[in-house]
């Protein structure tokens, strides 16, 4: 397979950047997106050019390290499938392909596909735990959680930090990634005590950062490589309702 | 020098309770002047950094990584072990115990095995407690399933992304410490070095990523949970990023390195597809719960899997092993894949696979209750390969996964460089010569969350803060200007050859060579091929761009140039350890069926290695094992 890449190259974070376009020949179909990049990079380096940068650690879909803009989706054309997943056989032979960092106010742009995304620890930072100290924990079949609750926990908790969501909403907004943690915690029993004061401080402190609000669009699900649904912005948006009604909301002041 | 291991004596059950009563305590109005520095954010780092603040030590934890959520420990899918009994199947701490001293080949030290054993089911509480979503039956209670080469049920789940769920209930309990301000986060920051001064580790020298900085860090002890080396095989299904570096540059230091030929093999790994491939991933062990090994009775068998009738087919495992059948140990169930396509039985490109199959399994228990058991997984395989697990059978070949040997510890966690903490896999301790499975979550966890905490203050207890050095000593002046000066000859060398290829090189060398099967003559090869790979690097090496920002191609080098000088160490050791033990199978030592062969008269001992300079021969130390409870048997999983 033969493909043409035109790729987002900016040198640093106060740089200007431009797309690039680059040839790349001899690709096997069972190469990833990354071991294409892989071995552009190796082209690259050995002309004496700077290599490509993007973030990617386990390359198997779980980590959440890598993710650009793949053809203007956020990691690429397959559906439930992260950049380091998305295999080559899935494009066509003479393709043009566009490959552009997450674009969001969140989101700096570091170098070429990287961006800071500690923007999203600062929320979890917040409010994204339970604050249950080492030690004090009780025996754990003396609380019990009825399986479809956990089901529901497991399914929010999926999430991989990736900021796809991010990425491909029009607002830049990280409720889907809020929510996702949001709901996952207020689902258990152990999640209760701090179920108010969690979603106060976490939606309060997505507002303070650079991103935007939910209008709905439902980007965000469509691009979540983990399937998280849309249903638990509509969770988080009645938790944080019910939270806002109640006197915790003084707390909330002096985050 | 002398090992001393500290592993208190007495009865195995009260040595743990007896050794915290004798620890020395730090006053709770004193934890505050303490100041620790904790490398690594997977599951020891994380829960380390997170408990140490909640007691009020003042903590400084650093990461490469852009989060500390994106550690390593993340993509262990399979599940943790607890000796909680809670299936009635006479699971008991003892029982644990045995099957990981047992499991590990004899090679571990029975007091720390116990140890982890009797922590476990508090390991599980925590993470409850913390919002971890383990499976769970209707009834509500927490569900379990037994686990390769256990006859219990003692494995907890969060479906096939355990790891992910643990690590999250670890992050979120450091989130919690980091927004409190208790702990300093450097994410982006990698560690070059450990500064040593008067025979006490006294903190790091740290690259920032981004711009390139290089700083010093100062502090009271320095704790590395930096994980394993198993990326000195270039293909392994350890993350890109993983790394020997900060065990390799404390080891020249005069920490020693124990056991570093003790390397697992994972029996079930997607086969290598190319020459392109980068990494290898791993399909958790818990398959083999359900799913049939076998391969074709004839060689080079042309019909799709589906198309041979059962009496064509060869369930090796079950017809050599029956009782433990598909479920023997990974060392075991790994060599025999080996040997089963060595002998020219492979399945798929190369002849490098065998079939794991789930046709019997969907027939059995319908395809929703398979797709409930290991629905991401297949997903996982379909998207890598496009071919669908529940309409044909997996294909799986062995792949390195993790690394028993690591820095030597006492039975505290300290190295012998005083201050210089290591848990996780970093560390050698608890799993000998072969880790079972489930294990590794467990050894994080029990580390980070429940015996560092209380060990480390019987070291800050002895030391006063008033001795940190300031962060400009000349002893941290010293190690910055090593650092850089050797930053700068990487990016000096200008030669032609990208650090990949070099890495890719050194990669099928030690797989080669000390890989699933090694000899003498293959490890004398590759002991005189390293050193010299090892000058190519430094002169005909090629990285772009300057040191002085976000430079990729840099921070590989210089993770490289370390696995580069560790090979060596890890093939030394292979070779001196004449016998076969656990996941270090030397083929002069294996019983007429091919099962390792110990040598306990000779090698029931820790090869600790001092070192001595680069290319130079190591010292040997050893610290001797004692078994008062596991009387050393030869294994048989028949």
């Amino acid at each position: 397979m033969k493909l043409t890449l035109k790729i987002w190259r900016q040198a640093g974070p106060r740089e200007k950047g431009a797309l690039a376009t680059y040839q790349v020949d001899d690709i096997n179909p069972d190469m990833s997106f990354l071991e294409l990049l892989d071995v552009l990079n190796e082209s690259l380096m050995l002309k004496g050019e700077r290599p490509v940068a993007f973030d990617h650690d386990c390359r198997e879909g779980i980590c959440g390290s890598c993710g650009f803009m793949i053809g203007g989706v956020a990691h690429g054309p397959l559906k439930l499938c992260t950049t380091c997943t998305l295999f080559m056989r899935h494009f066509k032979d003479g393709d043009t392909v566009t490959v552009e960092p997450f674009r969001a106010k969140g989101f700096p742009v570091l170098q070429d596909l990287v961006v800071d995304r500690g923007a999203l620890d600062r929320i979890v930072q917040a409010g994204g735990f339970i604050s249950a100290r080492t030690g004090s924990a009780p025996e754990a079949n003396a609380m019990l959680i009825p399986k479809q609750n956990a089901d529901r926990a497991m399914d929010a908790a999926a999430c991989i930090g990736c900021g796809a969501c991010v990425a491909a909403c029009p607002n830049g907004s990280a409720m889907l990634f809020t929510a996702a943690k949001v709901t996952h915690l207020g689902e258990l029993p152990q999640g209760q005590p701090e179920r108010n004061h969690r979603v106060l401080r976490m939606v309060s402190k997505m507002q303070q950062l650079d991103f935007g609000g939910c209008s709905n669009h439902g980007e965000c699900e469509a691009v979540c490589p983990k399937g998280i649904k849309i249903d638990f912005i509509a969770q988080l948006n009645r938790d944080f309702l019910k939270a806002s009604l109640t006197d915790e909301m003084e707390t909330l002041k002096r985050v | 020098m002398e090992l001393k291991s500290k592993a208190p004596s007495g009865p195995i059950e009260t040595r743990w309770d007896r050794h915290r009563f004798e620890m020395k305590l730090v006053n709770p109005a004193n934890k505050r002047r303490y100041k620790i520095i904790v490398v690594g954010s997977g599951l020891a780092g994380a829960s380390a950094a997170a408990s140490l603040a909640q007691m009020g030590y003042e903590v400084s934890c650093f990461c490469f990584q852009d989060s500390p959520r994106r550690a390593h420990s993340i993509a262990a899918q399979g599940g943790i072990n607890a000796a909680k009994n809670y299936q009635n199947d006479g699971d008991s701490v003892y029982r644990l115990f045995y099957d990981t001293v047992k499991g590990g080949d004899f090679r571990a030290r029975e007091s720390n095995v116990y140890r982890l054993a009797e922590i476990s089911a508090a390991i599980i509480d925590q993470c409850t407690a913390l919002g971890v979503p383990f499976a769970r039956e209707y009834s509500g209670y927490l569900a379990n399933r037994s686990f390769g080469g256990a006859q219990v049920s003692r494995t907890f789940y969060a479906r096939g992304q355990t790891g992910q769920q643990l690590l999250l209930g670890a992050y979120s309990a450091l989130a919690l410490q980091i927004g409190l301000g208790s702990v300093k986060m450097y994410p982006r920051s990698e560690m070059l070095d450990l500064v040593v001064h008067e025979g006490r580790a006294r903190g790091i020298v740290v690259r920032d990523l981004v711009t390139g900085a290089i700083s010093s860090h100062s502090a009271d002890a320095v704790v590395l949970g930096t994980g394993g080396y198993g990326n000195v095989f270039y293909l392994s299904t350890n993350a890109k990023g993983t790394n020997v570096t900060a065990i390799w540059r404390a080891h020249r230091r005069g920490a020693l390195m124990a056991n570093p030929c003790f390397t697992q093999i994972h029996p079930t790994c997607i086969p290598v597809a190319g020459d392109h491939q980068s990494k290898l991933t791993l399909m958790s062990e818990s398959l083999r719960n359900d799913g049939r090994i076998w391969v074709p009775k004839k060689a080079g068998d042309p019909r799709a899997p589906q198309d041979i009738p059962e009496d064509e087919r060869d369930y090796y495992l079950e017809r050599k092993y029956p009782s433990f059948g598909n479920l023997v140990p990974r060392d075991v169930a790994s060599r025999n894949a080996k040997a089963i396509c060595d002998a020219g039985l492979g399945v798929g490109p190369g002849g490098l696979g065998v079939y794991l199959d789930f046709a019997e399994a969907i027939k059995r228990l319908g395809q929703d209750v398979v797709e409930a058991r290991y629905g991401n997984l297949f997903e996982m395989y379909e998207h890598i390969t496009g071919e669908s697990p529940y309409k044909q059978p997996m294909r799986i070949y062995p792949a390195i996964h993790y690394t028993m040997g690591g820095l030597w510890v006492d039975y505290n966690l300290m190295s012998n460089v005083d201050g210089l903490h290591v848990i996780g896999e970093a560390n050698f301790s608890d799993h000998g010569a072969n880790r079972l499975g489930a294990s590794a979550l467990m050894q994080g966890l029990a580390d980070g969350y429940f015996i560092l905490p209380y060990t480390i203050g019987d070291y800050l207890a002895r030391v006063s803060p008033k001795d940190r050095l300031p962060a400009d000593h000349p002893a941290f002046k010293v190690v910055e200007q090593e650092a850089s000066g050797r930053l700068k000859k990487l990016l000096d060398v200008n030669g032609s050859r990208t650090v990949d290829s070099f890495h890719r090189e050194l990669g099928k060398l030690v797989w080669e060579h000390c890989g699933m099967g090694r000899n003498e003559a293959g490890l004398k090869k590759a002991l005189q091929r390293i050193p010299e790979l090892r000058d190519e690097f430094w002169k005909n090496l090629k990285v772009t761009g300057d040191g002085a920002n976000f430079n990729q191609s840099l921070e590989k080098a210089g993770r490289v140039a370390d696995f580069m000088e560790f090979a060596e160490l890890m093939v030394r050791d292979a070779l001196v350890r004449d016998e076969s033990c656990g996941g270090h199978f030397r083929e002069e030592h294996q019983t007429p069926e091919g099962e390792a062969l110990r040598r306990d008269d000779q090698f029931s001992h820790v090869s600790a290695w001092e070192f001595t300079g680069v290319g130079q021969e190591p010292r040997l130390h050893k610290e001797a094992l004692e078994f008062e409870y596991v009387h050393p048997s030869q294994r048989s999983y028949k």
